[in-house]
């Protein structure tokens, strides 16, 4: 049990955060809860990426005074700069989202998307 | 339940199925598949050249605080692989966090004054003497990481966030308190076209946008890693700079 969550949790935990995030943005109907739902699909790729470069046992990939030299296990650093890359992204979008959702809601008075004039689901 | 959610419901456990049969392909001759979980071939990947400093030459061994003009000298690998190797993706990020910021401002921009149509109670005694004394310690702690960028985890954007939460104490302690717009305007643009200006003179003396000019030194000191520092240093004020305006901008609709 303990080795399958070891194994598991990180890439099926993230994937299932991914589908957890898409089910919200499919089914709920306030748009926080919508911008909640895509934040939460953000959150599962930057989890899937960095936990595909992990290595058993891995340092954080940093030389420091205990870590010395480049020949022990460091995890890959590569996904770790995109997902930094990614996570900076990820505010962007989420900032450009709230910001159209006050207008939103100034204009309509409402943040139910079925009650929006123009939008029908 | 109604039909839409269990129509979301049957979407998703396809897609969930679809994703999970990547990772069950057996792998055939020279085909690359995904890893079991903590096994990743580091030695086969482009990352163990990042870590070897020998993208451009043959290095085998960096050791801390002994190896020095490396070909990025940044202890932080990661550090290196953002604002040395792939530094002109951290220009495009940066770009398209101002863009945010931008279009953030012109979409909440009203030219009439509102009055609030809410009441705002005043922060308590606590929250206020606390900002007073957080506010510098937090401008500091922000400072500090991004300019040990280099050196320990963190870096511009991690530096630049901290810098932003503490404007953000301010305005939840002070409702009162204006930010000087044009002053943080300022510190965003000369932070963004020292960036960009870093890169051209490179351009012009090494023949390449973003090269390494500067000697990058022993790895493991304040001063090494060249233009490494230069680079976080621009990025975590225009982060800084750019998030205390999302901020100010959300925070005054």
């Amino acid at each position: 049990m303990i080795s399958f969550l070891e194994e598991w949790s990180f890439f099926g935990g993230s994937i299932l955060l991914i589908l957890i995030g898409l089910y919200g943005v499919i089914t709920k109907r306030n748009l926080i809860k919508i911008l909640i739902g895509l934040s939460l699909m953000d959150t599962g790729v930057n989890v899937l990426l960095v936990s595909l470069g992990y290595v058993e046992n891995g340092n954080a990939p940093i030389l420091t005074s205990i870590i010395k030299n480049n020949s022990g296990a460091f995890v890959d650093p590569v996904p770790q700069a995109l997902v930094l890359t990614a996570i900076v992204i990820g505010i962007a979008i989420l900032a450009l989202g709230l910001a159209v959702t006050i207008k939103i809601y100034e204009k309509y008075g409402t943040l139910d998307i079925s009650k929006i004039r123009g939008l029908k689901w | 339940m109604k039909f839409r959610n269990i129509l979301a419901l049957i979407l998703i456990f396809i897609l969930g199925f679809i994703i999970l049969q990547a990772f069950n392909i057996s792998p055939e001759e020279g085909q690359l598949v995904i890893n079991k979980f903590g096994e990743a071939e580091i030695e086969n990947r482009t990352a163990q050249l990042y870590i070897n400093k020998s993208v451009n030459s043959n290095n085998e061994k960096v050791v801390f605080a002994e190896s020095n003009n490396l070909e990025s000298g940044s202890a932080n690998i990661v550090t290196s692989v953002i604002a040395n190797y792939r530094s002109l993706d951290t220009l495009g990020e940066v770009t398209v966090l101002f863009l945010a910021a931008t279009g953030l401002a012109a979409v909440l921009y009203t030219n009439k004054k509102k009055k609030r149509n809410f009441i705002v109670d005043e922060a308590s005694l606590i929250l206020k003497t606390g900002v007073k004394i957080l506010f510098p310690l937090l401008i500091l702690a922000g400072a500090y990481i991004f300019i040990h960028g280099h050196l320990t985890p963190g870096g511009g954007f991690q530096g630049g966030a901290v810098i932003a939460t503490a404007f953000l104490l301010k305005f939840l302690a002070d409702r009162e308190y204006k930010l000087a717009e044009h002053k943080l305007k300022i510190v965003e643009v000369l932070a963004g076209v020292s960036f960009v200006g870093l890169g051209l003179y490179a351009l012009f003396t090494e023949g390449s946008f973003l090269a390494n000019f500067l000697q990058t030194g022993t790895v493991g000191t304040l001063f090494s890693a060249g233009i490494i520092p230069l680079i976080y240093l621009s990025i975590g004020l225009k982060v800084g700079a750019e998030l205390t305006s999302i901020i100010s901008n959300l925070i005054e609709v």
